[in-house]
């Protein structure tokens, strides 16, 4: 393949992985901005999402398209209804303490990803795609699924941000996201926002894992490169700023997608994180200069 | 934490004289597993001073252990090392790293040195992977028997192996000990309970906290060497988080900011793990609900939570 297709290709596939860790990063991002909490058990509600997908596949008679719908509608509330139950038990109690937060969500982690292990077993099981529809482009043909996939996450996130920024709850969010003691004088139900906004959070990684199932394969170890990448995605966008994660998604899926097309993996990853760190200690505010 | 001296010292040493002589009636089985112990006790007392003292709640200490690990076998492996010399290039080399580390990472403070430290142990970890043809990468490569001799004693046999990993232990905590009870030992503790105030009596945070996160560094590299050598075995999963976690784990459970505490946690963690693998394969839900439970129930730890209702004077 000459090189002009072949880059066109990286970008594509680039751009599938920009819109799926757009979802999974913006509910990272939006947990931080209004709870304060780094959730390192993010990856594993995206893993969740993805497994459910599969089950949900298993279980619902007829063709493909109609469990992938289920999946859609099924995963994410019943990922989300998890992290409201984790928010109440655990995250409550402590009082949203960040450091005490990060590691009881390391502890969630190793449940979520161990009771799966046992419940699930090790394999990692495809779920087949809604719809069979390729592209034929003059150099190879491409995967129709995968340009759904970057399109829903795109309907997906722009509702997102209608509800953040036109609507009373997401309304409510902000102010509580701003200041939550003037928030509770105001009479707003910061507990509940916060359970809300949670398993809000929860739900959007799951909703990216049930996306990307038909690309790849669901399995419960699947959670930790999302994680990662997410991290990096929510620090260079800057904390909590919901824009600042949408642009870092994809600079970070695009330059994702062709590096690993052009070096290894592995040094490109190592590349990253670097960078990433040195982001966090030079500029802790993001590149996008979002206010910290 | 004044006064007492000489009832602090008897509980320590008494301490050690029952771990010494534990080696006299365990099985050879629990022997090894308690000369196991005291090498990840020494991890956790390093990761004690910054964390419990310092206040420095790092997730990538994993780095500096396998820092240790293979600055030790890979001369051994290569250039035909022997214990000592490598024993001490790994703790040089964990200290070495933890000052790296630190002159970047505690330009940040709080949640932010906790990411950039576990992206820093990440890029480590995947650094490991990359050079596999030296390091052996995920699989590791076992230590030539001729440079695990420290001495002339043999490491890979039972009682020479305990007494190094003894040996190791006992420097280490009453090092530790006596570090928490001198000046510089208050001045950390001082920038874990107010960083502000210290600053105004006119201490510097950041070399306070720098030199912990050395000294720090200088245990878990030594752990990490120990390890390699005693058990005789080097790799990368040894670089990752969940060798981050486990040190934070057994400061926790045996209570942060106690001297005893690394131990008295490793000890219980490492046979509640042991225990739970009999069970199920999926013993990593033991740890991680005992992490919930440590946070939401105990935040002091065992040691931590005695220390508050009956003995003060616990170090």
């Amino acid at each position: 393949m000459a090189f002009g297709p072949f880059l066109l290709l990286a970008l594509m596939e680039g751009l599938v992985t920009a819109a799926v860790l757009a979802l999974a990063a913006a509910g990272l991002s939006l947990v931080f901005g209004v709870m304060r909490v780094v959730n390192v058990a993010h990856g594993e509600f995206y893993m969740l999402g993805a497994i459910l997908a599969w089950v949900v596949a298993s279980v619902v008679p007829g063709p493909p398209a109609v469990g992938f719908v289920a999946a859609l509608v099924i995963a994410p509330v019943l990922v989300g209804a998890l992290a409201a139950a984790a928010d109440g038990l655990i995250l409550k109690r402590l009082h949203y303490d960040p450091e005490a937060t990060i590691v009881a969500t390391i502890g969630l982690l190793y449940m979520i990803q161990q009771a799966t292990l046992s419940l699930y077993g090790p394999n990692a099981n495809p779920v087949p795609a809604p719809f069979e529809w390729r592209i034929q482009l003059p150099w190879f043909g491409y995967s129709g699924y995968k340009l759904f996939v970057v399109l829903a996450a795109g309907v997906v996130l722009l509702a997102l941000w209608i509800f953040m920024r036109r609507t009373k709850a997401g309304l409510i969010m902000r102010a509580t996201q701003v200041d939550r003691t003037t928030a509770r004088s105001f009479g707003i139900n910061v507990d509940l926002v916060y359970m809300g906004t949670f398993a809000l959070g929860a739900g959007l990684a799951a909703l990216a894992g049930v996306l990307i199932v038909p690309i790849q394969q669901a399995q419960y170890l699947m959670g930790g490169d999302p994680l990662l990448l997410s991290f990096i995605v929510v620090i260079i966008g800057g904390l909590g700023s919901l824009r600042g994660t949408l642009i870092a998604a994809l600079v970070i899926g695009l330059s994702d997608g062709t590096i690993s097309m052009f070096f290894t993996p592995t040094l490109a990853k190592i590349i990253a994180t670097l960078l990433v760190a040195m982001v966090l200690v030079f500029r802790p505010q993001g590149l996008f200069g979002a206010r910290a | 934490m004044t006064g007492g001296g000489a009832r602090i010292w008897a509980l320590h040493a008494a301490v050690l004289v029952v771990v010494f002589a534990a080696q006299y009636w365990l099985s050879p089985y629990h022997a090894t597993n308690l000369a196991r112990i005291m090498v990840l006790a020494v991890f956790a007392m390093g990761y004690n001073l910054a964390f419990g003292y310092t206040g420095l709640l790092s997730l990538g200490h994993a780095l500096l252990l396998a820092a240790g690990m293979y600055a030790a076998s890979i001369p051994a492996q290569l250039w035909g090392w022997t214990a000592g010399p490598a024993l001490i290039a790994g703790i040089a080399a964990g200290g070495l790293m933890a000052g790296a580390v630190g002159l970047l990472a505690l330009r940040t403070a709080g949640v932010s040195f906790m990411i950039v430290t576990l992206m820093f142990a990440q890029a480590g970890f995947l650094t490991i992977l990359y050079f596999a043809p030296v390091t052996g990468g995920d699989d590791g490569f076992a230590l030539p028997a001729a440079s695990r001799t420290i001495l002339g004693f043999s490491l890979a046999t039972d009682t020479p192996r305990f007494l190094a990993a003894f040996g190791l232990f006992a420097s280490g905590l009453l090092a530790s000990l006596a570090l928490v009870r001198s000046s510089f030992g208050r001045t950390m503790v001082a920038m874990r309970e107010n960083e502000e105030r210290s600053r105004m009596l006119g201490y510097n945070p950041f070399t306070v906290k720098l030199a912990a996160l050395v000294i720090s560094g200088l245990y878990a590299g030594g752990a990490g060497a120990a390890w390699a050598l005693l058990f005789g075995y080097a790799g990368a999963s040894f670089a990752s988080i969940q060798y981050s976690i486990l040190p934070m784990l057994y400061v926790l459970l045996g209570g942060a900011g106690t001297v005893l505490g690394p131990f008295l946690g490793a000890v219980l963690m490492f046979y509640l793990i042991e225990f739970a693998s009999d069970l199920t394969s999926a013993y990593l839900f033991i740890v991680g609900l005992a992490l919930v439970i440590l946070v939401l129930f105990a935040p002091k730890g065992i040691l931590g939570t005695i220390r508050e209702r009956w003995a003060r004077w616990l170090p």
